[in-house]
């Protein structure tokens, strides 16, 4: 271990300005940091500084994917051999199967995310940034699992670079980036994002492979899973989005380490049920009338609100902002659903609706921060 | 009617190596000096050269724009050096002492004396720089008469001295200062306690004051967290506030008509063998209280001052002029492997991201390393949790960066000394140099639109 330290510092000389291979200093720098915390000691201000890091948060936010993730590779390979009315496999073969399926999309994601990162990086001369850590991960989690791996890489390419590189990077872009995978690739490819052939990998063609939102949107209620089944994820759907029970588990690991902010979880959960209470007293068709809970373990919405509406850079800033946001988006994700025929999953759409519009929340907040102030002087005065 | 306001945001660091509750002698310095880089916003104009002869209370250096207000010696002796920096910045004015202090002889004041006659005898006698303003947490303007003088009895810093140790038996000099400084202003003259010692503390029979009770982490001591609170500062108005450990050299100055500058100082830190309080006069060179009980088991940074807003120093370097505390912590300059993802029992955070926060009441060496590298802001709320005032830190930073004034003005850069930031910086995961981020701020703001 001491050799590659020793290794490193006698290298890092060349990766300077001015070295060899100066032009490469960020990807050296990136690869060193990832490798060991960096010696920089403090020079003005506190001495002492938390022992978090953006890595650190990134790594918690990756772990809490985790079940979510393996769950989802095991229903892979569940949904597969259920269409084509195989019984036989083993628990640990189903996952097998899921694994391999999954794992193409992961490594695209990320070959091609942090690729375009590192090179962005290196032409900027600035250090790589962590984001791409979480994002990477993100991006096949929502994606179909039978969606085609050049697409994958194009939906990706356009995320980081039009969603976040153009605004500066990690910490200054407007709309999550995996989102904005998954929208670019609904839009460009919709045949391949939506219907009932993608949801289930290698599909029998007699298998119906309709997510529960297709079917409610169909008019198919009595064709919905079981609540149960809703709950603990054996249905068609996105990678990472059936199992609302792993996400929950993803979800404590988030809130008892204080990484994601639990205003926003809860309020978007708050506001679906909103909706779904306020759809149930107008209801004019069968998908209206669908519970409102109904809503929660349906679709993408509980990966949507622990996993991607608690992004804190796309998120509203401030407290009373977040209660707002996470409220609307619950509404608005609802809404889209059930009232508009074009789109059966709204969760995507009301999260970057929502992430368009937070900074005009925090406004709100920020003045009236400002007007307690001035009210006050006033009253002095 | 005095008020007991408890604070729920705030963090302390639990550090190793508090002040053992112990006076101990330390053998008396040669070397004094006075740091003019302590005096934030001043231009330094030498009074004195090398080789010149001083009292106790002869001034070495003025403000070349403010020339009333006087830096004095501590020390009786002779002027050994006058040290520069890059760019011949003044950055430290020594005087060699002589055994026995001898003080410059000083007309006691009249107790009928108006403002402004105390006013002028406070400059001329060198206690001027003690008096610092919100906004902006510079030296105070002697032509303002401010809304109110504001005290914190208490300070939250990690590993900060007990005040009421430190200052117990000068209670007199303290009540001699109030008295003069109910005078200078319009307001009150206000004290805030630690609630934890109400019923106990030195300072509850001082009269002539506007006292309350705080509880609560860090930063609950600061005056200006306390200040917000109680009697905020508005655009247009000023407030003075001071230390209690200098409003007994104040004191001094009034009763007796010397510039006695001895402070009682806690060593402190988990690279010292012992610690414990010491007596020095102000400016002593570090050597005698420091460089003997270091352990040098590792690189270590000696801070004037406290960990999160004290000076970096070596051991044969001097006392700041506004610290009671010397702080010995590991450097940290070495890399750790995986570090961001170790379990980290060892490390404190104020996320719970560390299985540290499973022991609570733990005690940590912690270093300066930064544990990471600066990064644009990612994180939100983070800084909300632990400042106990209702103002928006990361948006006021933002307007900082972006040198809007108004916005600055709006969001209550007023009421902000970057000491009060100074916990903000601490648990930040960007790693942003918040504190130089305000000086920038209120660099920008005296330029523009004056003191």
């Amino acid at each position: 271990m001491k050799a590659l330290r020793n290794y490193l510092s006698k290298q890092r000389p060349k990766f300077q300005k001015g070295g060899k291979f100066g032009a490469l200093q960020s990807t050296f720098n990136g690869i060193e940091s990832f490798l060991y915390v960096p010696n920089h000691t403090t020079k003005s201000g506190s001495h002492l500084r938390d022992a978090i890091d953006l890595k650190r948060t990134m790594s918690i936010v990756v772990i809490a994917l985790v079940p979510a993730l393996l769950f989802g590779m095991y229903n892979v390979g569940y949904q597969h051999f259920l269409s084509v009315g195989d019984t036989s496999q083993s628990l640990f073969g189903l996952f097998w199967y899921g694994f391999l399926k999954v794992l193409p999309l992961i490594i695209v994601s990320y070959v091609v995310g942090l690729g375009i990162e590192f090179f962005v990086a290196q032409k900027r001369g600035h250090e790589i940034n962590e984001g791409f850590l979480v994002s990477g991960l993100l991006i096949p989690m929502v994606m179909p699992v039978e969606a085609p791996l050049w697409m994958v890489a194009v939906a990706t390419a356009f995320a980081v670079i039009i969603g976040k590189e153009v605004f500066g990077g990690t910490g200054m872009n407007i709309w999550n980036p995996a989102l904005l995978a998954r929208a670019f690739f609904f839009f460009a490819y919709p045949s391949k994002m939506s219907g009932d052939a993608v949801w289930i990998a290698e599909k029998a063609d007699a298998f119906s492979g309709a997510t529960p939102l297709a079917d409610a949107a169909a008019g198919n209620i009595s064709n919905l899973p079981s609540i149960a089944e809703m709950f603990i994820g054996l249905i068609p759907g996105s990678i990472g989005e059936t199992s609302t029970l792993a996400i929950l588990i993803g979800a404590v690991i988030l809130l008892v380490t204080g990484i994601a902010s639990w205003r926003i979880m809860f309020s978007v959960f708050a506001g679906g049920m909103l909706m779904g209470l306020i759809l149930n007293m107008f209801a004019v068709n069968l998908f209206m009338e669908i519970p409102a809970y109904y809503h929660l373990i349906m679709g993408g919405f509980a990966f949507g609100a622990v996993f991607m509406a608690t992004d804190p850079v796309t998120a509203s800033q401030t407290k009373n902002g977040k209660y707002i946001y996470g409220l609307l988006v619950g509404v608005f994700a609802v809404l889209i659903r059930v009232l508009n025929p074009a789109y059966p999953e709204g969760m995507m759409l009301a999260i970057l609706l929502m992430n368009t519009f937070a900074p005009l929340i925090d406004h709100f907040v920020v003045q009236s921060n400002i007007n307690r102030r001035l009210k006050r002087a006033k009253v002095n005065a | 009617m005095s008020r007991t306001l408890k604070f729920k945001k705030g963090l302390d660091i639990k550090l190793k190596g508090a002040a053992k509750t112990e006076l101990i002698k330390v053998e008396k310095s040669k070397l004094y000096a006075v740091k003019p880089t302590d005096f934030h916003g001043i231009t330094p104009k030498l009074a004195v050269k090398v080789g010149n002869e001083v009292k106790a209370g002869t001034p070495l250096f003025f403000d070349k724009y403010n020339p009333e207000v006087k830096f004095v010696s501590p020390v009786s002796g002779k002027v050994e050096a006058i040290n520069r920096g890059d760019r011949r910045k003044l950055l430290e004015v020594v005087v060699e002492a002589d055994s026995e202090i001898t003080y410059e002889s000083v007309n006691p004041i009249s107790s009928e004396a108006g403002s402004e006659e105390i006013k002028a005898y406070l400059l001329q006698n060198g206690v001027w720089p003690f008096f610092k303003q919100r906004p902006y947490d510079v030296i105070a303007s002697a032509e303002d008469t401010p809304k109110c003088i504001y005290i914190s009895c208490f300070d939250s810093s990690p590993l900060a001295p007990n005040n009421e140790f430190a200052l117990k038996g000068e209670e007199k000099y303290f009540q001699a200062a109030v008295d003069v400084l109910k005078k200078l202003t319009s307001g009150d003259v206000y004290l805030g306690i630690a609630a934890e010692t109400k019923g106990s503390s030195i300072f509850e029979g001082i009269k002539n004051a506007n006292v309350n009770y705080f509880a609560g982490k860090h930063p609950v001591g600061n005056a200006g967290v306390q200040l917000h609170h109680i009697n905020p500062v508005n655009k247009g108005e000023k407030v003075w506030t001071l230390r209690p450990q200098d409003m007994i050299i104040i004191g001094r100055l009034i009763l007796e008509g010397k510039y006695d500058a001895r402070k009682v100082i806690a060593l402190t830190g988990s690279e010292l063998k012992e610690t414990a309080y010491a007596e020095i006069i102000s400016g002593a060179q570090l050597t005698n209280t420091v460089k003997s009980r270091l352990k040098n088991e590792v690189n270590q940074r000696i801070i004037s001052g406290n960990v999160l807003t004290g000076t970096a120093v070596s051991e044969d370097s001097y006392l700041g002029f506004y610290d009671s505390q010397i702080t010995v912590i590991p450097e940290g300059d070495e890399y750790e492997m995986f570090g961001w993802i170790m379990p980290g029992f060892n490390k404190f955070s104020a996320s719970k991201t560390f299985l540290s926060s499973l022991l609570p009441k733990k005690e940590y060496r912690l270093d300066a390393n930064f544990h990471g590298e600066p990064r644009a802001f990612v994180v939100s709320e983070q800084y909300e949790k632990v400042l106990p005032m209702d103002i928006l830190p990361v948006f006021l930073l933002k307007a900082i960066l972006v040198d809007d004034i108004d916005k600055m003005e709006q969001l209550g850069l007023y009421e902000l000394a970057p000491e009060d930031m100074a916990i903000c910086e601490y648990v930040c995961t960007s790693k942003t140099e918040v504190q130089d981020i305000m000086w920038r701020g209120i660099d920008l703001m005296i330029k523009e639109l004056g003191k």
